[in-house]
């Protein structure tokens, strides 16, 4: 891999869980607990995970929409977890989100034109009203939208043409890496494959990094390169996306890709049945976080903590017995 | 051939609205066999869900109407029976069980209270009698420690485990046909392999029928033995869940299996998704012709006059298009 | 998406309204497009009017109406209406129309003013706690608390004796009460238009949008005012029209009590209250000064409505 644009470093999030009469702080959700990984320039790194594993507090963290408790996040030769406020202002130019609500990501008093110009206004970008018109314009016309939207409302959008114009917002600044935070996952069968392709055109036309943040498998594994999977806060393996896919090392990563339903009824397959639920992340098990559901499971997993170990070239697995 | 449980007939349900009449299910034609399992599958607002809850006339009228069709259930015309009486046919010989577990328990009762009233209302049952039931219920459908369970509220459920609940409250009357709307597409991927897997064995042990309504082709493909593909209110193909993959013949049913990234392809096969262009119409004023040609590559002049009927093009293969 | 309920179903048409509705121009002032909307409400329309009209008649009535206001003729009392006086006279023979001319300037100037003043402390208040969790957000919140728990009319009748005589010395005995009762009723009224807002920034900021403006480097005011505020506007306005009404009735309340306006200075609280113990002698006097209280707060309260649906987008007007 190149020199990577993005590197992560042990970082962690616990959020306060207040109670009793002075809302002291009584118990902590670790909602992400000590991840790591890199990105490389113009890849797009997968990170699937079901919910509550910690996936979008991770890609909030490094935006710093959400503060991260402790670690580090290096971008372009700076923690950004210690820039300023302006410093980190600046950086946003360079660093932006798709989410995953088109319905609520967009303010629904502003037009398409304001949405989409705001950045350019925040930064200054536009020298005149008449270039932020016509960059607004060209911003719409990349995403698949036509020039007559400007004046409309989000609500008069339908769901997919909605995250199209939060795409637009996005590159507004002409970011270099781009969160998406389950870009697709609100949107039909139908809708999802066009914005799938579009992120993938954008990619290529802008050089685009991504880090792609979903819940579906056959999702990620279309669009990545390279794949992490987390499970209560932790990475617990990292792969590139097909290897992930034909050797999956990590227990879980094995049971979560056997629970994809494939659309093609001739295709039997052995499924791994997890038992049991997603323990609760305010008191994760000891040990290794899977070792509840694992169907691997000896005792001393309960124990020891596996770290994320590089077993093959470019395969990274957290995982006592497995690679 | 098997008996016919349920089948509807040129079912029409209207919503009047401010705007104009919604035909939100303009036509359907569809039956479930004694024992089967039925997918109906289709983006939002292609009037899956109002077809289902019209059969068990759970829908408010007004807005809605019956605009035309019967909905023959063991041979009887639902349609014209008087609400008392539908209320004993609903749980008692069609249950049905919601996407969303989180909010279609009540909150202020415990899960046992909810189950037993459900028994209670279709059997004379002392309290003890029908918590006893519950219990068993709840075993049935694999909830560790029922006998503690029953006495705890919906919030100590996770997602996967009041979904179990539902399931429980709607077999608990040993309903001959369960309607499952959506009931996988608010839990993860490892937990909707087992809810899928609970429904199957449901099936087998107390010989209902399913009518599984999902927008996941993969769901489909796994659970069900035919298919009814609906678009825009309309049935536009039905098939045995192998033919409806090897060989779908409608446009849309193709676009829709060809647009979602499948895992277990080799990279070599993979290839940029074939989206299927613009978005769903309106359902207000919904075009004359075939309701898919606006967005169908095969378009011709036909298809724009007139809806093409389903015709058969192979056994218990029908299809609503001209090619 | 996957949720299609038969709710969704019938307000949830996006792609019609985006195909329906014609092009229109690229280039277009919100202002313009807020103004076109409120003209389709009908009910605010014609209360516009009615306003307008109440406006101008206290505003320019007294010049056109000469008759003065405290003109006693004890031959023509509690007379109905005639051509001489056409809202008849009181007890004590004076023109009606010419004292609710008058004094219809105080009562709509109270109500507006106390309202502006309940809505700008309440939004500042509530803005503040909003955006600011933790003890300066639990500190304002238990301030409107204890606002709300205290005895409003005692603690009015205690303010009215400390500052009644200082402020008529430096603003005359007019201006002096103005200011008090302004800031009498609208220093109580604040609360609710306070919670209201707090509650609606609290969930607003939730919103990914506004995590949108954040990632794109929008400051805190920024946010603030281009995106929360807008979009907690609705609900104040609804408050904001209600305190209107209020106030013109709070005021009537403190003249009757002999606390705010001296009692010759006619404000439509004082003429309905002075009114009412010859109702069935004189109904006309009641009927007058009653209804145009009533014509003026119905109105204030549809203008509200219509301006809410005008400034928010996603209603089909």
């Amino acid at each position: 891999m190149s020199e990577p644009l993005l590197s992560v470093r042990n970082l962690k999030k616990h959020f306060a869980v207040s109670g009793g009469v002075f809302a002291r702080e009584v118990d902590r959700v670790h909602a992400v607990d000590g991840v790591s990984f890199d990105i490389g320039k113009g890849e797009t790194l997968g990170l699937v995970g079901e919910s509550g594993c910690g996936k979008s507090t991770t890609g909030r963290c490094i935006l710093r929409l959400i503060e991260p408790s402790s670690g580090e996040v290096w971008f372009q030769g700076a923690d950004v977890t210690r820039l300023g406020p302006d410093a980190m202002r600046a950086l946003r130019r360079d660093m932006q989100i798709i989410f995953q609500d088109p319905y609520a990501s967009l303010n629904p008093r502003l037009t398409v034109g304001a949405i989409v110009g705001e950045a350019l206004q925040i930064h200054g970008l536009a020298k005149s009203r008449k270039a932020l018109e016509e960059r607004v314009l060209e911003l719409l016309e990349t995403v698949g939208l036509q020039a007559d939207h400007m004046g409309r409302f989000p609500h008069e959008f339908s769901g997919g043409q909605r995250q199209r114009i939060g795409i637009a917002r996005a590159l507004a600044v002409d970011p270099k890496l781009v969160i998406c935070d389950e870009p697709v996952s609100a949107l039909d069968v139908s809708i999802q494959a066009q914005v799938i392709n579009l992120l993938e055109d954008l990619q290529e036309k802008f050089g685009l990094t991504y880090l792609f943040i979903a819940h579906d498998l056959s999702v990620v594994e279309h669009i990545s390169t390279r794949i992490a999977v987390m499970y209560l806060g932790r990475v617990v393996e990292i792969a590139g996306s097909r290897d992930l896919y034909d050797t999956p090392l990590h227990p879980y990563s094995e049971a979560l890709l056997s629970a994809v339903p494939i659309p093609d009824p001739t295709v039997k397959r052995k499924r791994i049945m997890l038992q049991g639920d997603v323990p609760n992340p305010i008191r994760p098990p000891s040990g290794c976080h899977f070792h509840t559901r694992c169907p691997i499971a000896k005792p001393d997993c309960s124990q020891r903590s596996p770290e994320l170990v590089e077993k093959r070239p470019g395969h990274w697995v957290a995982c006592h017995y497995r690679g | 051939m098997a008996e016919k449980l349920l089948e509807i007939k040129g079912l029409k349900t209207w919503f009047k609205t401010d705007d104009g009449v919604v035909r939100a299910v303009d036509g359907v034609d569809l039956h479930i066999d004694r024992g089967e399992t039925l997918g109906v599958v289709g983006e939002s607002g292609c009037g899956k869900t109002v077809t289902a809850r019209s059969v068990l006339k759970l829908i408010d009228m007004p807005p809605g109407r019956f605009e035309a069709g019967e909905i023959l259930w063991k041979g009887r015309d639902l349609i014209p029976v008087p609400a008392q009486e539908m209320d004993k046919i609903r749980a008692r010989e069609i249950a049905i069980i919601f996407q969303e577990p989180m909010t279609s328990l009540n909150p202020v009762y415990t899960v046992g209270d909810q189950i037993a009233e459900v028994l209670r209302q279709h059997d004379k049952l002392s309290r003890k009698q029908a918590i006893a039931g519950a219990v068993e219920m709840l075993r049935l459908v694999n909830i560790p420690n029922p006998g503690k369970r029953v006495h705890d509220y919906p919030h100590q459920f996770s997602g996967g485990m009041r979904q179990r609940v539902m399931i429980a409250m709607a077999m608990s009357c040993k309903p001959q046909l369960l309607i499952a709307d959506e009931p996988t597409t608010a839990l993860d991927v490892t937990i909707q392999a087992q809810i899928l897997e609970l429904m199957q064995e449901m099936k087998d042990k107390l010989g209902m029928s399913i009518m599984l309504i999902t927008h996941a082709m993969g769901v489909v493909a796994e659970t069900c033995q035919r298919v009814v593909v609906m678009y825009a209110g309309k049935v536009v193909e039905e098939a045995p869940v192998e033919a409806l993959f090897g060989n779908p013949r409608h446009p849309y049913t193709q676009g829709l299996i060809r647009s979602i990234p499948r895992v277990d392809r080799a990279a070599a096969q993979k290839e940029r998704l074939e989206a299927i262009p613009g978005s769903v119409p309106s359902l207000l004023n919904p075009p004359v012709g075939c309701r898919f040609a606006a967005r169908c590559k095969f378009a011709m002049d036909v298809c724009v006059k007139a809806m093409p009927p389903l015709k058969e093009v192979g056994p218990g293969h029908r299809v609503a298009c001209v090619l | 998406m996957a949720g299609s309920t038969p709710v969704s179903l019938t307000a949830d048409p996006p792609v019609a309204a985006a195909s329906a509705t014609p092009a229109r121009k690229a280039r277009f002032s919100p202002g313009r497009e807020a103004w076109r909307r409120f003209r389709r409400h009908k009910l605010a329309m014609a209360s516009t009017v009615i306003l307008g009209l109440i406006v101008a008649a206290v505003v320019l009535g007294p010049l056109v109406w000469r008759v003065p206001i405290n003109e006693i003729d004890f031959s023509a009392k509690l007379e109905g209406p005639s051509l001489a006086h056409p809202f008849g006279t009181d007890d004590l023979g004076q023109d009606i129309l010419a004292r609710m001319l008058y004094g219809g300037r105080i009562s709509l100037a109270v109500g507006l003013a106390a309202m502006l003043v309940a809505c700008f402390v309440g939004v500042l208040v509530g803005a503040i706690a909003g955006m600011s969790r933790g003890s300066v957000d639990a500190g304002l919140m238990w301030l409107a608390d204890l606002f709300l728990a205290l005895p409003q009319l005692p603690l009015l009748l205690l303010i009215i004796y400390l500052f009644r005589d200082s402020l008529t010395k430096v603003l005359g005995p007019e201006g002096g009460v103005f200011v008090m009762v302004v800031a009498v009723i609208g220093g109580l009224r604040w609360m609710q238009v306070a919670r209201l807002v707090r509650a609606q920034i609290l969930s607003i900021r939730e919103k990914e949008f506004i995590e949108a403006a954040r990632a794109l480097g929008a400051s805190n005011s920024r946010q603030v005012v281009r995106h929360i505020l807008p979009n907690a506007l609705g609900p104040v306005i609804v408050a904001g029209t209600i305190d209107v009404a209020a106030a013109i009735i709070a005021e009537s309340t403190l003249s009757f009590l002999g606390l705010g306006f001296p009692p010759d200075i006619p404000t439509w609280g004082r003429v309905l209250f002075d009114a009412k113990d010859t109702m069935d002698m004189a109904p006309h006097w009641v009927l007058f000064s009653g209804g145009a209280i009533f014509l003026a707060v119905l109105s204030i309260n549809f203008i509200g409505d219509g301006l809410r649906d005008a400034l928010d987008p996603r209603r089909v007007l």
